[in-house]
């Protein structure tokens, strides 16, 4: 009697178990698919030509000088952090002994370097590019912090997909007579781009949604840089967003900059998965 | 006969673990040398000192002379010199990610040729040598992962072909493959034995008596007995040895 009731206790602890396994993987659904949609239905009307036009000014707020600043901003942040990311997670994976200790000191700082929070960055570049180095608000001082932030992403990336290369390609390498450098750059790194790839297109994500790194380096100008080029100060999107929203007067085309915020950070996203299913197809 | 590889008191120690224990030995020239025993009796450790595979695991002390045509493995040779003269072919078949053609051409292009003209007839000397150019003459340009496993380790073969070695080295080279493949691999051995020296390590009995013409026996990282191959197969003077080849332990 007694152990048909404990058996009835353990199925109605199960089914509740399911039924809360159920729950909160509907609530996170809904959760995205509510905000999703709200801001597509009250940004999308409020998507007018006025908000594309080629000149920024009170009047239109357009947000292409923005889009344009978006861009610039990503591609000089790259191109800070893929070459020192890639190069020491080549060093970390492939040149250090396993085990080293400065391996150990170099992962406890990116992993230290990807829990602060963007504010901190925003801090540090602030004292350091811009009062330090005299560079004023600036894009290359605001690109400048986005690369130390998105360091640790490209770094990690880059050492999981190295690692993940079979090590019977390095044994076949070096049994050709081949040295380190010409394994590493001919045969193991063609094989981890697919990884490398989907970790960039990670970084280009939290570029392009950054704010709180970005308002105190790189300002808040909403024109496209003019003559002081990478000297000069601009707004990306998703700042553009934040002083839209802070202003009051914009709430309507906020969340039509927002809806072109939404679509080029899923579109990253979905680029991201794409490279990594690659990826996996072509080791299997 | 002439010894191309002489290997004098030879000691190897993985940190504190001796893996191997005053081991002298030589592989005879255009022979198949066939190294058996157990797991863990040393004979692919022997195998990886001999183009110094083993320089890179760590802990690893070697301690003793390997000698290549009378100059000294680790002292007289460049490393890479070293491994274009030994060659190796691994237990998992591991063609690069890349297409036949460059897989093939990986070796030359490292040891700096350059001239199409010179890689392509290096190309389809090796893959001919290796018993596979009629295969996969039509699919150069593809890539190599595509083939089967057989087809793969022949392609390894071609692929250390075409840096051509004096010796080369076999581990376990059909202990993944069909035994088609197996047969396919043992024939171009006996082929290969014409131009090159072979060592072979085995795990399979019938393979070492059916392909090679000295076999050496190892048990615990020594070695036991080396001789000939039908000596051994038919007289071997060790009780341990007849003991393994007979299938009592092992």
């Amino acid at each position: 009697m007694g152990r048909k009731r404990n058996g009835e206790k353990r199925f109605t602890f199960s089914v509740f178990l399911k039924g809360i396994v159920h729950i909160a993987a509907g609530i996170t659904c809904l959760m995205i698919a509510f905000i999703l949609g709200y801001i597509l239905i009250m940004g999308i009307p409020n998507l007018k030509p006025d908000l594309f036009a080629w000149e920024y000014n009170t009047d239109n707020v357009s947000l292409t000088p923005a889009l344009i600043n978006t861009v610039i901003m990503t591609v000089v942040s790259l191109a800070i952090a893929i070459p020192i990311g890639i190069f020491s997670a080549i060093f970390l994976v492939e040149y250090a002994k396993r085990g080293n200790r400065f391996v150990k000191v170099i992962r406890v700082t990116t992993e230290t370097l990807a829990g602060i929070p963007s504010i901190v960055y925003g801090l540090f570049g602030m004292l350091f590019f811009v009062t330090a180095m005299g560079w004023r608000l600036s894009i290359l001082a605001g690109a400048f912090t986005l690369a130390i932030m998105v360091l640790p992403i490209i770094m990690r990336t880059t050492e999981e997909a190295l690692l993940a290369v079979p090590d019977s390609f390095r044994e076949g390498s070096f049994g050709l007579g081949a040295g380190k450098l010409r394994t590493v750059f001919i045969v193991i790194l063609p094989s981890a781009v697919p990884g490398i790839l989907s970790g960039i297109v990670l970084a280009m994500g939290r570029i392009v949604g950054e704010t709180a790194a970005l308002i105190y380096t790189a300002g808040t100008v909403a024109n496209i840089p003019g003559s002081d080029g990478l000297f000069s100060s601009g707004r990306t999107l998703a700042v553009h967003l934040y002083v839209l929203i802070g202003e009051g007067l914009y709430t309507k085309q906020a969340y039509a900059t927002a809806v072109v915020l939404i679509v080029i950070v899923i579109g990253m996203n979905a680029l991201s998965g794409v490279i990594a299913r690659r990826c996996q197809w072509k080791t299997s | 006969m002439e010894n191309i590889i002489e290997i004098k008191n030879a000691d190897l120690h993985y940190n504190d673990f001796k893996a191997l224990k005053n081991i002298n030995m030589n592989i005879p020239k255009h022979e198949i040398t066939a190294l058996i025993g157990p797991s863990g009796c040393g004979k692919s450790t022997l195998l990886k000192s001999i183009n110094r595979m083993n320089d890179l695991v760590e802990g690893c002390k070697i301690e003793g002379e390997f000698l290549l045509e009378g100059k000294n493995i680790y002292q007289d040779y460049d490393v890479n010199i070293l491994r274009k003269e030994v060659g190796m072919v691994f237990q998992k078949p591991n063609p690069f990610p890349m297409s036949v053609y460059d897989n093939v051409a990986y070796g030359p292009r490292t040891h700096g040729i350059r001239k199409k003209k010179d890689l392509d007839d290096i190309v389809e000397d090796a893959l001919n040598k290796a018993a596979i150019w009629e295969e996969l003459k039509d699919r150069l340009k593809k890539s190599a992962l595509g083939l089967s496993g057989g087809q793969q380790q022949r392609l390894c073969i071609a692929r250390a072909l075409a840096v051509k070695p004096k010796v080369l080295l076999m581990d376990e080279p059909t202990s993944a493959l069909d035994p088609i493949s197996t047969l396919k691999i043992e024939e171009l051995a006996e082929e290969l034995k014409k131009e090159y020296t072979i060592a072979n390590v085995t795990h399979n009995m019938k393979q070492a008596a059916r392909i090679s013409d000295t076999t050496a026996f190892f048990l615990l990282g020594e070695m036991i007995e080396c001789n000939q191959t039908t000596e051994i197969f038919s007289h071997p003077r060790n009780n341990k040895t007849e003991e393994y080849i007979t299938g009592r332990f092992g």
